[in-house]
């Protein structure tokens, strides 16, 4: 049995660019390349560019059942949700300033959602149920005359939990809303059909999905068309929604990576989902260890487990060997728990003591095995370490403890 | 997050860990922080009759650096007075494990974990004295 450590189980902060994804974009730069600029229209430097450019934009509309023409590039998922959320609500303020979110998006949505809210927007954070998942019922409440958009994630980047992205489709558009996904979390592991749902913009990201970190794209409907207003101006770029010249090798390996994973995207889920399952059946019989968020309604690549007793940051020191985060990597630089496993309800002792495990195209059986070991035994280790195990096993309830909050 | 070496010494190989029974009245029990927090420390001190801390244990819920402030003060109060040891600051703690800024709450927490025994060990001699 050979690993390599450490080993990478953090997948869904990134993911490695696929060696096809690689060797596709290197053709894309040098003199001997195709490395003209998609936009010059006067020589076949320009028209090659061009050409791989709206290639790669067939690929990705392809994954989703789109049209090519609703999907405009950006720099990665952060910008298509900005570009999305501020552009829809500085198009449609007159018709109203409400918008629908949840506590437990990405600090892409949420930071955007507080800049509407300080240019004089109304905001809505829904809060999740404990497993993750918001009631629909609840969302329709929610929804005002004034309401211009909702917006809500599909796969949920610290839980994984998946959304019921086609009902909430129906709501939003009996309600002549705008409908707004971040999908960054769930290309090429949960099936996308655009046809069918009634989603009317949605974010995506390459470097989740194998393909390379600063690029990404946002779908735009058609029909009922979507009004955006540009937040990038310039040249006039993808329809005048996002100006700046396309980086043709960039768009060619999200576009590469997003056909590899039309193709691989089903027997790649079976075969991570039985890792995965491998994963939690290995540590689930350990005392006091808690998955977080729904396990049913969920992508195979994430476990996000709370170990009782034991502090995250001590965890992922001890796990050295496996590379984990707890919660995302854009806000584990703070000393604060989890705002995803605060909100869904979570002790702020279970929501200190989390690990997200995320696995993904490279991860092997052997892996797995070593991480269940050394999981086990560190775990153990710490937990020997820890005066809160030690009240546990005495029988003593800590929420009877008056503790001195520092 | 880069740990000092140190920090990872003791984090790997904590010294002095375990419990003593906190009803002899010769130990003298801190336990400081919150699980909220993410941070709880429980220090023991065994004092023997002229006033110096013979042994000490201890325990603690919380990141490496926590687990590093408390093991390394295990080592520094035994043998010490009392006084001696109440007199130990957060920032030489902070200053021999080389915490970044973000860490030196858990050096604070320590310096107030070897307090909080001090004062229980005392305030049990206290009583029993009277």
């Amino acid at each position: 049995m050979n690993v390599n450590l450490p080993i990478y189980m953090d997948y869904s902060a990134t993911t490695p660019v696929d060696p096809r994804v690689a060797e596709k974009m290197m053709h894309y730069l040098t003199l001997q390349g195709v490395f003209g600029n998609p936009a010059s229209r006067s020589h076949k430097f320009g028209w090659e560019a061009e050409h791989a450019v709206e290639e790669a934009r067939e690929h990705i509309a392809a994954l989703v059942n789109a049209d090519p023409k609703e999907i405009v590039w950006t720099s990665g998922a952060t910008e298509s949700d900005n570009l999305a959320i501020k552009g829809v609500a500085h198009f449609y303020q007159a018709q109203g300033k409400h918008i629908i979110t949840c506590k437990t998006e990405h600090k892409a949505v949420l930071d955007t959602c507080r800049q509407l809210e300080r240019e004089g927007f109304e905001v809505t954070y829904l809060d999740p149920q404990p497993n993750g998942l918001i009631d629909l019922k609840e969302l329709e409440a929610n929804i005002r005359k004034d309401t211009i958009l909702v917006s809500l994630m599909h796969v949920n980047n610290e839980i994984g939990v998946v959304a019921d992205i086609a009902a909430i489709g129906e709501i939003t558009r009996a309600h002549k809303v705008l409908f707004h996904v971040d999908a960054a979390q769930s290309t090429g592991k949960v099936a996308i059909d655009l046809e069918k749902m009634k989603v009317d913009l949605m974010s995506f990201s390459a470097h989740k999905t194998y393909g390379p970190k600063g690029v990404g794209a946002l779908y735009v409907r058609r029909k009922p068309r979507v009004r955006l207003e540009a937040q990038m101006h310039g040249g006039g770029h993808e329809r005048g929604m996002r100006s700046g010249t396309l980086a043709t090798h960039q768009c060619v390996g999200m576009g590469e990576a997003f056909r590899i994973a039309r193709e691989e995207m089903l027997s790649e889920g079976e075969r991570i989902k039985a890792l995965r399952d491998k994963l939690w059946n290995g540590i689930k019989d350990m005392e006091e260890v808690y998955v977080n968020g729904d396990l049913e309604h969920r992508v195979p690549h994430n476990l996000n487990v709370s170990f009782n007793f034991v502090e995250g940051e001590s965890l992922i020191m001890a796990l050295k060997d496996i590379a984990v985060s707890s919660g995302s990597a854009c806000t584990s630089a703070s000393l604060e728990p989890s705002y995803v496993l605060r909100a869904l309800g979570r002790d702020d002792e279970l929501a200190h003591s989390s690990i997200r495990f995320s696995i993904g195209r490279f991860t092997t059986e052997a892996d797995i095995d070593y991480a269940i070991d050394l999981i086990r035994h560190k775990v153990g280790k710490l937990r020997e370490l820890s005066p809160l195990w030690d009240m546990f096993k005495d029988g003593i309830d800590l929420k009877s403890i008056q503790w001195s909050a520092h | 997050m880069s740990y000092s070496e140190k920090v990872l010494d003791h984090y790997e190989n904590p010294r002095n860990v375990g419990a003593m029974d906190k009803e002899d009245t010769s130990v003298g029990t801190g336990m400081v922080g919150a699980p909220a927090c993410g941070d709880v420390m429980r220090l023991q001190i065994k004092v023997n009759e002229h006033g110096v801390i013979e042994d000490a244990k201890f325990k603690t819920y919380g990141c490496g650096s926590a687990i590093a402030s408390s093991s390394l003060l295990t080592e520094w109060v035994k043998g010490k007075t009392l006084e001696e040891a109440g007199a130990i600051k957060n920032t030489e703690i902070a200053e021999e494990l080389a915490l970044p800024p973000v860490k030196i709450h858990c050096s604070v927490l320590a310096e107030s974990a070897i307090k909080a025994a001090i004062e229980d060990y005392q305030s049990k001699n206290a009583a029993t004295t009277a």
